[in-house]
């Protein structure tokens, strides 16, 4: 089988945040991590990427501000005619080196806010971040760039949907992403603060909806279910190594950015391989791509070409085989794993912290 | 709803028109995805800029194509559709 083209590289340029979310993607052992790679890693990347059929690049992190040479990358996306969209906690940037990003070719940004109310907010982030974030999206829309402000819920924040939509009008956001938790990685630690009520999921649900009609043409709204209530797994990155690059700071390259809580699985880096190698033949990748990994019932099911027989990284954590299907799907024999977390009492609310 | 000929469409600031060199036609491309046009969906496209309103784009490409009457409600028809399309994926802007 030969590979299939990528569209978009999501490219993690560090690990380094000031935030401390406690549904973060990041690593849990975030000390074990260094050896970033440097400018000429990453410009070299972007132009390997651009060659196996990449057309969009995120620069994301960690904190992707947290980087000096952001600049440069962001004017090599430009020159290979990539699209760049800088996804960051605003944290810290100032008008002016925001200003010389949008100079230099940047596309579009995306923030995320933890919750619309200040204290609220800092408490789930563990910094006092808030108000810089509202400033940095008003000076995005200033600048004239597209701005998407994404706000992952839980049990936490969804009640808040009116002042959610109300303070992405206010800062002029062009697209609002609701989405739910996905509990892999570091969410999976904390699900039971995490994971709303049913009943609670669907009255954000129905604010959501109501808000999407009336902004319609205006501003896009987009509610992301959990899975955990759905009855079919989401289509996770479209396909496993299939439209996506996913790299991490050190230079290995990943379908999604959860897959190294995957354990069993050696993700290849840059450092050693070409882009265009790992890409065709890593054995990470090509363990779950296409569909002869598939286990009944995803094998003979007709969604298997538009879920991929859900998350991989979801089906590890709760059953501990990364090719079972996804407990999330109601058709998968360990579908009672979800049904549990769903149905259980809230758990006390506190978070855990990373690095505390 | 249908659009009426004078509408000005204009493609979305998140929205950059390209040429694809790996497939050898354009697409649009935004943060989201991607979306692969052929020919004739890129002629409509490039001319979404603001500057002219549906009609004098139906007018413009019937011209080129050397449309005669009854095939210039043909390219009304597909200019209409994708333009209706575009907007339905908030890639015009309102
Ligand atoms: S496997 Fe897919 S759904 Fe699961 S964490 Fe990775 S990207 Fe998300
Ligand atoms: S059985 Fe597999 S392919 Fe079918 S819906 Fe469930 S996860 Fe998707």
């Amino acid at each position: 089988m030969s590979a299939p083209r990528p569209y978009t590289l999501i490219a993690e340029l560090t690990y380094r945040c000031p935030l401390r979310c406690p549904y973060c993607s990041n690593p849990t052992d975030l000390a074990a991590h260094d050896g970033e790679l440097g400018t000429d890693e990453w410009t070299c990347v972007l132009g390997e990427a651009e060659a196996l059929g990449v057309v969009q690049v995120h620069f994301t992190g960690g904190e992707p501000l947290a980087r000096k040479d952001l600049e440069a990358l962001v004017t090599r996306a430009r020159e290979l005619e990539l699209y760049s969209n800088l996804v960051t906690s605003g944290v810290p940037l100032t008008k002016q080196r925001l200003a010389g990003l949008v100079e230099r070719g940047l596309d579009h940004v995306q923030v995320s806010v933890q919750s619309a109310r200040p204290d609220r907010a800092d408490a789930i982030a563990g910094y006092a971040a808030h108000p810089q974030k509202i400033q940095v999206m008003r000076w995005v829309t200033e600048l004239g760039l597209p701005l998407t402000m994404n706000v992952v819920l839980h049990r936490a924040n969804l009640d808040e949907i009116d002042e959610l939509v109300a303070l992405a009008e206010d800062v002029g956001a062009s697209r609002l992403e609701l989405a739910n938790t996905q509990y892999v990685a570091w969410a999976l630690s904390n699900r039971d603060a995490l994971l709303p009520t049913r009943a609670q999921l669907e009255a954000a649900g129905e604010r959501a909806a109501k808000h999407k009609a009336r902004l319609q043409g205006r501003m896009d709204v987009l509610f992301v279910k959990p899975d955990y209530f759905g009855t079919t797994p989401k289509a996770c990155m479209d396909g496993w190594a299939r439209r996506f690059i996913h790299m991490v700071p050190d230079g290995r390259v990943l379908p999604c950015h959860a897959a190294t809580s995957i354990t069993p699985l050696r993700f290849d880096s840059v450092k050693d391989r070409a882009l265009a190698d790992i890409w065709t033949s890593s054995e990470a990748l090509l363990a779950y791509r296409g569909e002869a990994w598939m286990p009944e019932p995803c094998k003979s099911c007709e969604r298997r070409t538009i879920d991929f027989g859900g998350c991989r990284c979801q089906a590890f954590a709760l059953t501990g085989d990364a090719s079972a299907t996804d407990p999330a799907c109601q058709l998968a024999p360990q579908h009672a794993l979800v049904e549990a977390a769903r149905s259980r009492e809230p758990g006390e609310r506190r978070y855990l912290y990373r690095g505390r | 709803m249908a659009r009426e000929l004078s509408f000005i469409p204009k493609l979305a600031k998140k929205a950059r028109l390209r040429f694809d060199r790996h497939s050898g036609s354009h697409m649009i491309v935004y943060p989201e995805r991607g979306l692969a046009l052929n020919g004739s969906a890129a002629e409509i496209a490039r001319r979404c800029d603001g500057t002219r309103t549906l009609g004098a784009i139906v007018d413009e490409l019937a011209r080129e194509a050397g449309a005669g009457a009854d095939e210039r409600a043909i390219v009304e028809t597909d200019v209409v559709a994708f333009v209706e399309l575009l907007a339905q994926r908030g890639l015009l802007e309102p």
